[in-house]
């Protein structure tokens, strides 16, 4: 079966959340709730509650990055001075545990910081390409609802889109 | 009094101010480009003067050796905490009045820093010498002291810079975006396109971006508080007279603070009138940050009282000394400035009809960074003319000519630098106003819905 992809532009929140409930009411053959895709020029934290919960996975890049920079640096600096016989140390100790936590500290988050960027990156799916079924009329102040469905599908999906007065319908067919 | 954002504003009007400020600002714009430019020029042609004949065209010498290069660090170092503090504390505290300027506030941050870091560079005086400050090793395997609050401090203002300006971008995403969608083709077109990443607002974009966002601001509040502890460190970790204080590490955080609203006023006024946004940079927020300002002058003059205390009561004889002669010798002037300037012009932002007053904050704001800059100056200098031994007690090393035209190029430079991003990027983020119309106006509905119901329900209880 050929896929179709079909965006629906709204003019608000409220109008595009009413239809994505009803799609997600409806059991359409050939069309999986999961592919629907919204997109909008401001964040909606509301719309988990139609689209369902959908995870967001940075904060365990943020977990790896901070205790590996902070491990790192720590291992790092304690190795150097470990291997540092070129200056008698005068019975000071030759780890100096406080002050080392000072570079540790920041290197936690340094770490932290970088690969929960790198995680945003990852989970966000960026760098990408812009999907063809783009308007930019969803950064200023439409709200976008994307849908992949199978081609017998497309026609009932965009009939609920027009039911809540969708401005727009592109449609593009493709794998 | 003028009103804050209005509600009903629509969205593409957002965006079609903020693109517009990017193409055709104030004439007063160039203006400020060219003296800025000739600033820099003169902070340049004092540095290569200085690089080929030595240090001592700067008069710099023992035991006065950093002088105004390093005080001017310490203010440029703490002009960007307040980038932080808008964009992450205010964040976290949900505190929407923010949005329409954290974002020249955090590009402020980025622009400092850099500044800053030119300073560690210019008063080496020997450039190459550089990587001293570095954690690798010479030839003969000998590392830097990673016991010393200079390492830490490269470091320290390594990781801040890299973190604002990742925070800075990373925030800037979805609006580089509109730039692209909205533009006319040509060379920025392409520069946004790239910068976007694709960014196309799905809701799985924005849902990670906004765990990123708030991660990284998480990380920012520690980390700045963490870099102006280790600036004081600098200081208060050695044995200095008026300088082995403990409250130096608080001490410096408020002030960075401090310096750092009263930067954002100076530079808000100046944006909201050559970049046209009266609409955005509204005086409401003006008077919120005025009151934010007032706040920390205050924390900031109790902990100068403490400082003075603590060497007054301590019974270190070198350390009153230092005191003494701040008060009442050479620097006598400046000293009462700063405090002036910190501590008794900002009353002026209690008053009421002066915390909208545009001409009248300006004013105040300059004069507080006089007396911030002037703090800096009061900490590093006069430690050194009057140490511990009478033979060090130097009066005669008065910055030249030479050290404030480098002092002067540096606001040239931060200006160029900071000019060029607003010219170049949104200075106010679209999303986030949006945002926060959107949610007033959200919250405004169910503040009337509500109200309609408990009309309804008091006109039924009336009916029985």
């Amino acid at each position: 079966m050929s896929q179709h992809h079909i965006l629906a532009l709204f003019n608000n929140f409220d109008e595009a959340e009413a239809a994505v409930a009803e799609l997600r009411a409806s059991t359409i053959k050939g069309f999986s709730f999961d592919d629907l895709i919204m997109k909008s020029p401001i964040e909606h934290p509301e719309v988990e509650s139609v689209l369902g919960e959908r995870s967001a996975n940075v904060q365990w890049f943020t977990l790896f990055g901070a205790l590996f920079g902070g491990i790192t640096a720590f291992t790092l600096i304690a190795g150097s001075q470990g291997n540092f016989f070129a200056q008698l140390k005068g019975g000071k100790p030759i780890i100096p545990i406080p002050a080392d936590l000072v570079l540790t500290y920041e290197m936690f988050i340094l770490g932290g910081v970088y690969i929960t960027v790198l995680g945003f990156l990852i989970c966000a799916g960026l760098p990408a390409r812009r999907s063809k079924l783009y308007s930019s009329n969803v950064s200023e102040d439409q709200v976008g609802l994307l849908v992949k469905v199978e081609a017998s599908a497309a026609a009932t999906i965009k009939s609920i889109f027009t039911k809540h007065q969708a401005l727009e319908i592109q449609e593009e067919a493709g794998k | 009094m003028e009103k804050d954002i209005r509600e009903s504003i629509e969205w593409a009007k957002i965006n079609g101010d903020v693109l517009k400020s990017l193409e055709s600002p104030r004439p007063l714009f160039w203006v400020i480009l060219v003296v800025a430019l000739s600033m820099f020029g003169v902070g340049v042609g004092c540095e290569v003067y200085q690089y080929q004949i030595g240090m001592g065209v700067a008069n710099l010498n023992n035991p006065q050796v950093w002088g105004l290069y390093i005080a001017t660090f310490i203010f440029w170092i703490g002009m960007s905490h307040s980038g932080t503090l808008l964009s992450a504390i205010l964040h976290l505290m949900h505190a929407d009045w923010r949005k329409p300027i954290y974002r020249f506030a955090e590009a402020m941050t980025t622009f400092s820093l850099m500044t800053a870091g030119l300073f560690v560079m210019v008063h080496l005086g020997r450039l190459w010498q550089f990587y001293y400050a570095v954690p690798y090793p010479n030839e003969r395997w000998v590392w830097p002291n990673f016991q010393s609050p200079l390492l830490w401090d490269a470091m320290a203002i390594f990781t801040y810079l890299s973190s604002s300006v990742i925070f800075l971008f990373i925030g800037m995403i979805p609006d580089l975006a509109i730039c692209r969608d909205h533009l006319h083709p040509g060379w920025r077109k392409k520069l946004y396109t790239v910068l976007a990443l694709g960014w196309e607002g799905t809701d799985r974009q924005w849902r990670n971006f906004r765990v990123t966002y708030l991660t990284v601001a998480c990380f920012l509040i520690p980390l700045a508080v963490s870099v102006h502890s280790i600036v004081a460190s600098d200081f208060a970790m050695s044995q200095q007279p008026g300088w082995h204080v403990t409250s130096f590490p608080p001490y410096f955080v408020a002030g960075a603070l401090y310096s750092g609203c009263a930067a954002i006023i100076t530079l808000f006024v100046i944006l909201r009138y050559v970049f046209k946004f009266e609409e955005y940079m509204t005086l409401p927020i003006l008077k919120k940050i005025v009151r934010l300002t007032f706040a920390i002058a205050m924390v900031w003059t109790y902990l100068n009282a403490v400082e003075f205390a603590s060497v007054w009561y301590s019974h270190d004889e070198a350390s009153k000394a230092v005191l003494i002669q701040k008060a009442t010798g050479i620097y006598a002037p400046f000293w009462w400035m700063m405090n002036f300037c910190g501590s008794v012009v900002p009353f002026v932002m209690m008053i009421k009809r002066f915390q909208t007053s545009i001409p009248v904050m300006f004013a105040v704001s300059l004069l507080l960074n006089l007396g911030m800059w002037l703090e800096r100056w009061m900490i590093v200098s006069p430690t050194f003319s009057h140490g511990y031994y009478p033979y060090l007690w130097d009066n005669n090393q008065w910055p030249t000519l030479v050290q404030w035209g480098i002092v002067f190029g540096s606001f040239g430079w931060f200006t160029l630098l900071f000019m060029g991003f607003c010219k170049l990027f949104p200075s106010v983020s679209m999303y986030e106003v949006k945002e926060m119309v959107y949610h007033r106006s959200l919250a405004n509905k169910h503040v009337e819905q509500s109200l309609t119901m408990n009309v309804n329900e008091l006109e039924e209880k009336g009916a029985h």
